[in-house]
């Protein structure tokens, strides 16, 4: 499994160099990988019905406990071959959809790596393991999300996805590591085998919310969801794949993966159902004021991911069943429609609904796409979104409030069902912003199949139960469940209310117009409380970030230091006095004379550097201090050390040449204000102070030998180097130097960045203004707002 | 700059200096050196040749954007780290591949790898600093 999980990686790293050789059948030839994952993952299908796992595990982190632990149930499987079968028509459909873009590389590269993370996500028994490859996704949404990273809503609306997202990932590692330390293992499977030991825990409530938290933000649950419709920016193969298919579902996948050891409690019933419902509501509501295809469909798999967490809420063998059909059936109508939306968007030059009329008569294959998808979605006979529903009502018939609630979005569906699939295809005239023709077949073929499996799976319904379903549903109940669906139940309460459904639907649909024009004029301009509670909060950031900003870290570089080395100072010397002083135990005064020699040179030359009236001597006497030091190394045998002193000493002199050429020559002692100047030097004497005290109360303690002696004995046995240096930052820190490695390559484009700016310094300063999120705006299609990009 | 002496001197040293930053690296398990200084020599030869010949000329000896290289060297890094996990062992445990090959030892390792990546994460970081400000 983890090959199959790096196999994913493996293909992100090398689509950017194979992309540019393969031309136009990109989408073809990469289609393979995901069609392979898929075929592997099918292959385990009789063995996981049969009721069969499948585990591996690699060691990781042996010191903490972590493990790359994998397992393969009906859970994971389902979810596994929801990504990669998918994932096929989406690499595909991704070929046609951008083909000559210029960044279609990229594209590939970040789509790859999110399958790979995706897959990692479902198929991890590790929470560790679980959460390094969520936040992957996360990461890789941000990318997809803003893609076209030269419109403003796109980068606006990725930045959303990925604070909101990835702030509920801190939670939610925060409420893994409470499970963890509670239970002692981070395994899930083996944590999930002792329910009561969690839910009797004084940690549950606090870890369930956490975890909740997690859940909640990436499935785009009320509050949360608003970053979801903002992601539409995205390009349609991304909004198809991550933001209706799978990534938006890895909350719900967390939640019925943990569901046999947290739920079954009140709280947990509570917590996900009232969560669920205000959802669905919300969506619903908010559904009706949108014409873009796409944001219509957002708020419709919003519908969807609120009715699952409600189905995993109510549990047992129905809400499990239920959740699982639902889910299925979502995705295999979900990508489709969105694929379609793409294709009129691409072939016709609009997704608005309302600008659109005529387009079944050119683009057929389409729209037979689109009323197969669409039929699904609006739950009617005789295709799986029919089944799920009624399954779900089913389950729903105890909780009269959480199923009069999907009824009502249920309604909404079929409205927003006939607005996709209907209204820009039906009509004898063709009204469009450009000619529009049928998609290629790169653009179709995906979607039929996907389409047709969801009027197969909805005509033998119990094929897709028995040989998946019951195992994914055993997995979320804990227990075998064992379960038959059909299409046709006979006339019981769950028809009777689809037809109701149905009818509020059409009634709906009927008076959508006036609806939508009242609601518009009402509520357009209105920011909705959690679309006004993220601007609101990223305004204050912003704001509090300027004020620190200006206070601590002006532009004055005197300044900028003075406060650096002043807090030092005081941090350094509080502590001291808190703790009751230093302990100063001073050696006798020893040295050689060249030691001396060189002492006094150091000591020259900073003088030298303080008292500089011109900068050409302050560095140059800077320059020579530094090489004292490295000197001082070589004394005391740190040749490693001493070289690489040597070696920035000297990078630094053609550092400052090469910034000296474009600076004048003085150090304009007079500009600087006045009161930082007087501060200044007091402050640097006692940094200058307090080090040296700190030194000396440090080598006051006799050195504790048993670390050097330690990598001393070890190095050459365990390591094979005799260089301890080396060894240790290759091999027995090695973690330490990624990170310091990672860190300078940051640093080095951070600096870039900057030294553009200034260069490119032209045009008046701006002071940075918060991104606008453009939940609701009642223009609904937003892409051509393009913002002005400040990059040079 | 504009000065023959610095360019002959270049053009002689640049060689010397690259070979030697190679020779840091390769030497480092053992002896002083390793990726990190061999990576600042290797990058002080390179400042060296772009100023004798200006940045243009340095950008064509070097072939590959100092970007590029700084991803190259951190992807090597990771690599080296994942390549554990085929062998069974945690992240980033060194393995190694010792043979007598005629009158030498050859020892190649994970470590050797790592410190490959940090070598070149270095140069890249350097130079791009360095040419970010020459560009203006």
């Amino acid at each position: 499994m983890l090959t199959a999980v790096l196999l994913g990686f493996v293909a992100a790293a090398l689509a950017p160099i194979l992309t540019p050789t393969l031309g136009s059948s990109v989408g073809w030839a990469f289609a393979l990988v995901p069609a392979a994952l898929t075929a592997w993952f099918a292959t385990h299908l009789p063995e996981i019905a049969a009721g069969g796992v499948l585990s591996s595990s690699v060691t990781w982190v042996p010191q903490l406990g972590i493990e790359a632990a994998f397992r393969l149930d009906g859970l994971s499987l389902t979810f596994a071959l929801m990504i990669s079968g998918i994932g096929t028509a989406v690499v595909i459909y991704a070929g046609g959809y951008l083909r000559g873009d210029r960044q279609l590389p990229r594209f590939y590269l970040l789509l790859f790596a999110f399958m790979a993370a995706m897959l990692g996500v479902v198929l991890s028994d590790d929470l560790i393991t679980l959460f390094v490859f969520w936040e992957l996704t996360s990461l890789t949404s941000y990318f997809l999300i803003g893609y076209k990273h030269e419109l403003r809503s796109s980068r606006d609306g990725a930045l959303q996805g990925l604070l909101i997202t990835g702030s509920g990932g801190l939670a939610m590692l925060g409420g893994f590591l409470l499970l963890g330390n509670e239970v002692g293992t981070f395994r899930i499977s083996e944590m999930l085998a002792d329910p009561a030991a969690l839910t009797a825990s004084p940690i549950y409530l606090p870890a369930l919310i956490l975890i909740a938290l997690g859940a909640f933000t990436k499935s785009a649950q009320f509050p949360f969801h608003v970053w979801l419709p903002n992601a539409m920016a995205a390009p349609t193969p991304v909004s198809s794949y991550l933001h209706s298919a799978t990534m938006v579902k890895a909350g719900v996948y967390l939640l019925a993966r943990l569901a046999p050891g947290l739920g079954g409690t009140p709280a947990w019933f509570w917590l996900l159902t009232v969560v669920g419902t205000l959802t669905v509501l919300a969506a619903a509501g908010l559904a009706l004021l949108q014409r873009d295809a796409k944001r219509l469909l957002a708020y419709s798999t919003l519908i969807a991911l609120g009715a699952l967490v409600v189905l995993i809420g109510v549990g047992g063998t129905y809400g499990a069943k239920a959740m699982v059909v639902f889910m299925v059936a979502h995705a295999l109508y979900k990508a489709p429609l969105f694929m379609v939306a793409g294709n009129i968007d691409h072939e016709a030059g609009s997704r608005d609904v309302t600008e659109l009329k005529g387009l079944g008569r050119v683009m057929p294959v389409s729209w037979t796409i689109a009323l197969l998808a669409g039929v699904s979605a609006a739950g009617l006979p005789p295709m799986l979104g029919f089944v799920a529903k009624e399954v779900a009502y089913e389950t729903l018939l105890p909780h009269v409030w959480a199923l009069a609630a999907l009824i009502a979005a249920s309604a909404v569906m079929v409205v927003i069902v006939f607005l996709v699939v209907w209204r820009p295809f039906a009509g004898r005239e063709v009204t469009a912003p450009k000619s529009p023709h049928e998609a290629p077949l790169s653009m179709w073929l995906g979607p039929v199949v996907l389409a047709a499996l969801g009027i197969g799976f909805g005509f033998a319904p119990d094929v897709l139960a028995q040989g998946l379903l019951v195992p994914a549903a055993s997995a979320i109940l804990g227990a075998d469940a064992s379960f038959y669906l059909a299409l046709w139940h006979g006339v019981n309460t769950a028809l009777i209310l689809s037809i109701a459904t149905v009818t509020i639907g059409v009634v709906l649909t009927i008076a959508w117009g006036p609806l939508h024009r009242f609601l518009v004029a009402r509520l357009g301009g209105v920011r909705f409380g959690p679309a006004g509670a993220y601007q609101g909060f990223l305004d204050g950031l912003v704001r509090v970030a300027t004020w620190q900003t200006r206070v601590l870290q002006s532009d004055d570089l005197q300044r900028h230091l003075t406060t650096i080395i002043g807090f030092a100072v005081a941090l350094a010397a509080g502590t001291a006095f808190v703790r009751g002083g230093l302990a100063l135990d001073l050696p006798a005064v020893s040295g050689t004379l060249y030691e001396f020699l060189i002492l006094i040179l150091i000591v020259v030359a900073a003088l030298a550097t303080v008292t500089a009236h011109t900068r050409l001597r302050a560095i140059t006497s800077l320059g020579v201090v530094g090489f004292g030091i490295a000197l001082v190394f070589t004394m005391f045998s740190a040749p490693d050390l001493a070289v690489t002193q040597f070696l920035v000493e000297t990078l630094m002199v053609i550092v400052v040449a090469l910034v000296l050429m474009r600076l004048p020559s003085t150090l304009l002692r007079g500009s600087a204000d006045r009161s930082v100047r007087s501060a200044a030097a007091p402050i640097a004497v006692l940094g200058g102070v307090l080090l040296t005290v700190l030194l000396l109360a440090v080598l006051s303690v006799p050195l504790d030998q048993t670390i050097p002696a330690f990598y001393d004995a070890a190095s050459y046995p365990e390591a094979n180097g005799r260089n301890i240096v080396n060894v240790i930052l290759v091999d027995f820190r090695a973690l330490d130097t990624l990170g310091e490695i990672t860190v300078l390559a940051v640093a080095a484009t951070g600096a870039f960045a900057l030294l553009r700016r200034i260069g490119a310094r032209k045009e008046p300063e701006v002071a940075y203004t918060a991104p606008r999120g453009s939940e609701d705006d009642d223009d609904g299609n937003d892409e051509p707002r393009e913002g002005k990009g400040s990059e040079a | 700059m504009n000065s023959l002496i610095l360019r002959t001197t270049t053009r002689l040293l640049i060689g010397v200096l690259l070979l030697f930053s190679v020779f840091l690296l390769l030497r480092g398990h053992d002896l002083p050196g390793g990726g990190f200084i061999g990576g600042l020599v290797g990058a002080a030869a390179i400042a060296l040749y772009a100023i004798a010949y200006g940045y243009e000329h340095a950008f064509a000896l070097l072939r590959i954007r100092p970007r590029a290289l700084i991803g190259v060297g951190l992807s090597l890094a990771v690599l080296a780290g994942i390549l554990a996990a085929f062998a069974g062992e945690p992240m980033l445990t060194g393995l190694w591949w010792i043979r007598e090959v005629g009158p030498w030892t050859v020892k190649l390792s994970t470590p050797l790898l790592f410190d490959v990546g940090v070598y070149l994460v270095v140069i890249g970081v350097v130079l791009r600093m360095l040419f970010s400000l020459e560009e203006h």
